[in-house]
């Protein structure tokens, strides 16, 4: 009979062993009184931890979860938020002279983490121009924007370019680059103009909604890149895409 | 056919099971659920179909629950509980195991705890394990070995800590 080990100990209370090394396990027990009660205690953890915790199982749902699993589609929620940005641009100009709504950089971020929302679940129409029509697709945005966009080229960060969209921010267009990696990791940069003469920012973390987001200004544009990964990932990107639009 | 909302409400009960084991407060437990759910929807369409549905949403927890865990160790003040605050009803037989239980989980470091909760609890096998908490096999099985062993020596008493003689 070959050791037993822990680990053996372990999957014989997972019932994970196949029959020849389950009686070489059991064979050990009878004689291992220590390794005996090894299992019995982990058996009785099991035990306990199914006691404790399975009535969550039958508990009626609280509304919020609920909800949360009967989200409205990713289109339903673009349209809302357009909602809200028309709801603050009325506000906005109506408050003419009180506070410019949209010139933080907190709208930036938050704009861009619902773009990146709406948009990265799209399998069909992820984009609206494909990176095959770079050169149209970054003449056209920048023609929209009023200011020479360029996408980045992420690919010794493992992203590679996807495509792009224009997007209507809260007083004019701004646009949304989409890149992906070979595990279908994707992330978004968007893009918006800024007044002139705003400084020039240094990096900024956000998180919403599971979005980390990294987002500054620079040159007239501010620049929000979002994405699901950890930060430090995250920040990775962003530097490459920081040195890429500052050659 | 399951349309996707469907597949994965049919998948809440056993996240918000996992979830209260792992963090031991239902409130927090239900938050950690709802910033599950709320991630799977915005990256569902990244989900492999035919692939497992439950570990990835297990995976994604997962995830989340390290993030949370940073975010915490960041703001001292809102520290993980001393022990956990699971309601046992008293009449409750073996309630004093189970309070022995609770304590022991809560004292268990989280990388432990979550996979002696995984194959102990939500009985995923060791290499849906590994997958979820992007770990080697390896380290699942030694987690495993540790995190047990622990358990039942601060179940049993052992103190995990020398104690001064006094005499």
């Amino acid at each position: 009979m070959s050791t037993i080990t822990d680990q053996d100990l372990n999957a014989y209370v997972d019932r994970r062993l196949d029959a020849a090394r389950r009686a070489e396990v059991e064979a050990f027990l009878s004689t291992h009184p220590q390794a005996a009660q090894k299992v019995a205690a982990y058996r009785k953890q099991n035990e306990l931890l199914h006691t404790l915790f399975d009535p969550a199982l039958d508990e009626p749902l609280p509304a919020a979860l609920r909800h949360t699993a009967r989200p409205r589609p990713q289109w339903q929620r673009y349209a809302a938020m357009l909602g809200t940005l028309a709801v603050g641009i009325s506000l906005g100009y109506l408050g003419r002279g009180v506070a410019t709504p949209s010139a933080s950089p907190l709208a930036l971020y938050k704009q861009a983490v619902f773009a990146h929302v709406a948009f990265v679940p799209e399998v069909l129409h992820p984009v609206e121009v494909s990176a095959q029509q770079e050169t149209h697709l970054v003449n056209w945005l920048s023609k929209r924007l009023g200011g020479t966009v360029r996408a980045p080229h992420l690919s010794t960060a493992g992203f590679e370019l996807m495509g792009g969209r224009l997007l209507p921010d809260d007083t004019q267009p701004a646009a949304q680059f989409m890149y992906q990696d070979n595990r279908g990791q994707r992330l978004t940069l968007y893009v918006k103009r800024e007044p002139k003469n705003d400084p020039a920012t240094a990096f900024r973390f956000a998180q919403q909604d599971g979005v980390s987001v990294f987002y500054w200004v620079d040159h007239d544009f501010g620049y929000a890149l979002s994405g699901e990964l950890p930060k430090a990932e995250l920040l990775r990107v962003a530097e490459v895409v920081y040195k890429q639009l500052n050659p | 056919m399951l349309d996707s909302d469907q597949q994965i409400e049919t998948h809440i009960p056993r996240l918000r099971r996992y979830a209260r084991a792992l963090t031991g407060d239902g409130v927090r437990a239900d938050d950690l659920v709802q910033d599950t759910l709320e991630r799977a929807w915005s990256k569902f369409a990244l989900w492999r179909r035919g692939s497992d549905l439950r570990a990835w949403l297990f995976s994604i927890m997962h995830n989340v629950f390290v993030n949370q865990l940073d975010a915490r160790a960041r703001r001292p003040e809102e520290a993980l509980p001393e022990a956990f605050d699971i309601p046992v009803a008293p009449a409750q037989e073996r309630a004093l195991e189970i309070r022995d239980l609770c304590a022991a989980l809560a004292q268990l470091p989280p990388e432990y705890r979550e996979v002696l909760l995984l194959v102990g609890l939500e009985e995923l096998q060791y290499e849906e394990v590994a997958k979820v908490l992007g770990v080697p096999l390896g380290t699942v099985m030694s987690r495993l070995s540790r995190g047990r062993e622990r358990l039942r020596n601060i179940m049993s008493g052992t103190p995990q800590t020398t104690l001064r003689r006094v005499k």
